[in-house]
């Protein structure tokens, strides 16, 4: 059966399904107010159930307009020290998918509006069952997915289950996905388009911002959703120059570490945990918002 | 085992996409994709390319030294009291083990290919020496991906690597084993893309890596064809070999799958015993993604993989090659294990009968075929495979043994 089958792609219709209203909204938002998006990164989990979700709950005060909550996974190949340590930590005090849901659950009872996007590998997945894992994503109020290790190659797995339960499946493109590779990669996406900036792990090199802008025209291109980009922004001078070329800005080892630095030696958190990834986001919300957008055409 | 249909033949896989039944697949980052189909087309060119095939043919002849020899275990089988039993000596190939034959394939794909830099993740090491053994006979940069506990307990090969021009990495992260290895090789793929070349080690990995190692180790299996029927007119009656991720074993197996007559035993490393630690993905695990494709895994209700334990750092990986889940639920070959204790009274009798020092990873095989070739008539043809020697091992064993070597 070939991967891209059976399924028109979602994302070039001018009236999308229900899923991505909260992100489709949310971008409106921010096109309205003439800027980029903040997406921020931080694991479920880490370093406990409780300090993750008060975390989660101050991201969208301190300024992230797109909150992605990472699923813990022993092998994350595709990411740096930062992100492997936060699972690492997650995993050690028993975190879970069902307890990942629950944190999501518990937040989405008090923010209607702010996107969730579940980031993460496909064992964990897989192994709780395809349907089922769907069905409970959406019922806890996840509006999307990144699911890092199915390319478009393995639609049949989770993407193409994921748009009929009505659940963005957002794809990762990258440097190395040429235009002719594209077309497929972009055919089932939903809600945006996550553009990696480097070849590498999680964390690791900072992109050259000068080629960001030319990477999103050419993905652009290609589609009508937003561009966010991300890998490798530290700090609100990288989120202002990555904002001026993209729809979105993505930060997430940046954050695991300034959470990191405030933890104990037994990887405990202390009292100035939340704050420390607060104010990092605050100053990563002041870098997007220093640069002035067209509004929405 | 399973009541699914049989296919005409055991042979033709995988499909167009790596599926090998629900098993194999492609689960790797978008980075790598594009690497991926490069690979997996300049494979189908050189495969088909008998200047290929040439080149394949005068190194393993003349670099390896091929063909390796099937060798009448005589004291073996008299002390059994059964099968008549015989050695493949794949412990006899340049650097000790079966991994050069496939190592061999891949350097002279990645010349073909023009990529300039190697890496590689490695257990036991026998994989990291071949890979770096190929890489200085080519003239190659070469980094070797080695879990920081494997480091310690193969330091011989770690050794070897370096002499050879090789850069050796001690990962430090997760169980600093295998996985963790071939998670920071991968790592250091998608960071390096455009000049590195990823030798996989086994029958693993995202396709085409498992039936393209597959095929370079299938020189075993087809060996052993023409050399037992030179030696006594006929098929063998059983084939046994030892499996972590599987390469010797599928090796071996594969020219044989579609001879009905042919019993086949895969051993997989019990470790400490199945309902203990171990390394037993099809007696002890379940269907899951890890690396690059779907396979039997060692993980706990929540899919998070698990730490596997075996004496034997070659056997010392939570998964098993595609191929073989699907060989397992095909009911095709018959998967059984053996503990560490067994693996080292196993490697006892054989240097003390044959003279010959396995690998702790044969030893595996070995001791299984100390308890089927008894049971069998001594007309009985049982050929194991002794995928690599032991001097690697010695320390380790000196160890177990509760004696000191200075």
């Amino acid at each position: 059966m070939p991967a891209l089958n059976g399924f028109a792609p979602t994302s070039s219709h001018a009236k999308d399904p229900p899923m991505t209203q909260r992100i489709e909204a949310r971008f409106e938002k921010c096109r309205a107010e003439g800027r980029a998006a903040l997406v921020t990164y931080i694991m479920a989990g880490d370093p406990d159930p409780e300090t993750s979700l008060a975390i989660l709950r101050s991201l969208p005060k301190a300024g992230a307009d797109i909150v992605e909550f990472g699923l813990p996974f022993t092998d994350p190949m595709a990411d740096g020290p930062a992100i492997q340590a936060a699972g690492l930590r997650a995993l050690k005090v028993g975190q879970d998918t069902v307890k990942t849901l629950d944190l999501i659950r518990r937040f989405r009872a008090e923010d209607q509006d702010t996107p969730v996007i579940l980031m993460g590998y496909f064992n964990p997945i897989f192994v709780y069952g395809v349907d089922r894992f769907l069905a409970d994503a959406k019922e806890a109020g996840v509006d999307g997915l990144i699911v890092v290790d199915l390319p478009p190659e393995e639609d049949d797995e989770l993407c193409l289950p994921a748009l009929k339960a009505g659940l963005a499946f957002i794809r990762l493109a990258t440097p190395t996905t040429d235009d002719k590779r594209l077309p497929a990669v972009l055919a089932n996406t939903a809600g945006f388009v996550y553009y990696v900036s480097i070849t590498g792990i999680t964390g690791a090199a900072t992109p050259d911002f000068g080629k960001v802008a030319t990477a999103v025209e050419r993905i652009k291109r290609h589609t009508p959703l937003p561009v966010v980009v991300g890998f490798g922004v530290k700090n609100g001078a990288h989120a202002a120059a990555v904002a001026e070329g993209a729809d979105g800005v993505v930060v997430g080892s940046a954050l695991i570490d300034a959470l990191k630095a405030t933890l104990d030696d037994q990887d405990r958190a202390t009292v100035g945990s939340v704050e420390a990834v607060t104010k990092l986001v605050k100053e990563l919300s002041e870098g997007v918002r220093s640069v002035a957008k067209r509004a929405a055409a | 085992m399973s009541a699914q249909a049989q296919p005409n033949s055991f042979r033709t896989g995988p499909d167009e996409r790596g599926h090998f039944g629900q098993f194999g697949g492609r689960f790797v980052a978008e980075t790598l994709m594009p690497n991926i189909l490069e690979l997996e087309k300049a494979y189908e060119e050189a495969r088909n390319d008998p200047a290929f095939h040439a080149d394949m043919e005068y190194f393993s002849k003349h670099y390896i030294g091929r063909p390796s020899p099937l060798y009448f275990a005589e004291r073996m089988t008299e002390h059994l009291g059964g099968a008549k039993i015989y050695f493949k000596r794949e412990e006899l190939n340049h650097t000790g083990a079966h991994k050069v034959n496939n190592v061999l394939g891949q350097i002279l794909l990645a010349r073909r290919m023009g990529k300039k830099r190697i890496i590689a993740e490695t257990g036991a090491g026998q994989h990291g020496v071949a890979t770096a053994t190929l890489c200085a006979r080519f003239g190659l940069e070469c980094v070797v991906y080695m879990g920081a506990v494997d480091v310690e307990r193969q330091k011989p090969n770690v050794f070897r690597m370096n002499m050879l021009g090789a850069k050796v990495v001690p990962v430090q992260s997760g169980t600093k084993t295998l996985k963790d290895a071939m998670n920071e090789a991968l790592r250091d793929w998608v960071t390096n893309v455009a000049d590195t070349f990823y030798c996989i080690g086994t029958v693993a990995g995202p396709h085409p890596y498992p039936a393209m190692v597959r095929d370079f180790q299938c020189v075993i299996g087809e060996e052993t064809r023409a050399q037992m029927m030179e030696a006594e007119g006929r098929l063998p009656d059983s084939l046994v070999a030892c499996i972590g991720g599987g390469s010797n074993a599928i090796g071996l197996f594969h020219p044989f799958l579609d001879d009905k007559g042919v019993e086949i035993y895969g051993v997989e490393a019990a470790g400490h015993g199945l309902s203990n630690l171990h390394a037993a993905s099809l007696s002890g695990g379940r269907p899951g993604v890890l690396h690059g494709n779907r396979t039997y895994l060692l993980m706990n209700r929540d899919g998070q993989i698990a730490d596997a334990h075996s004496i034997s750092a070659g056997l010392d990986y939570p998964g098993i090659g595609p191929e073989h889940a699907w060989l397992h639920e095909m009911g095709r070959v018959n998967y059984i294990s053996a503990t560490d204790d067994e693996a080292l009274e196993a490697f006892q009798l054989c240097a003390r009968l044959e003279g010959i020092l396995p690998a702790l990873e044969p030893s595996h095989a070995l001791a299984k075929v100390m308890e089927l070739a008894p049971k069998k008539p001594k007309d009985h043809l049982m050929v194991v495979n002794i995928s690599g020697r032991g001097d690697k091992d010695l320390f380790q064993i000196a160890e177990h043994l509760g004696s000191k070597i200075a």
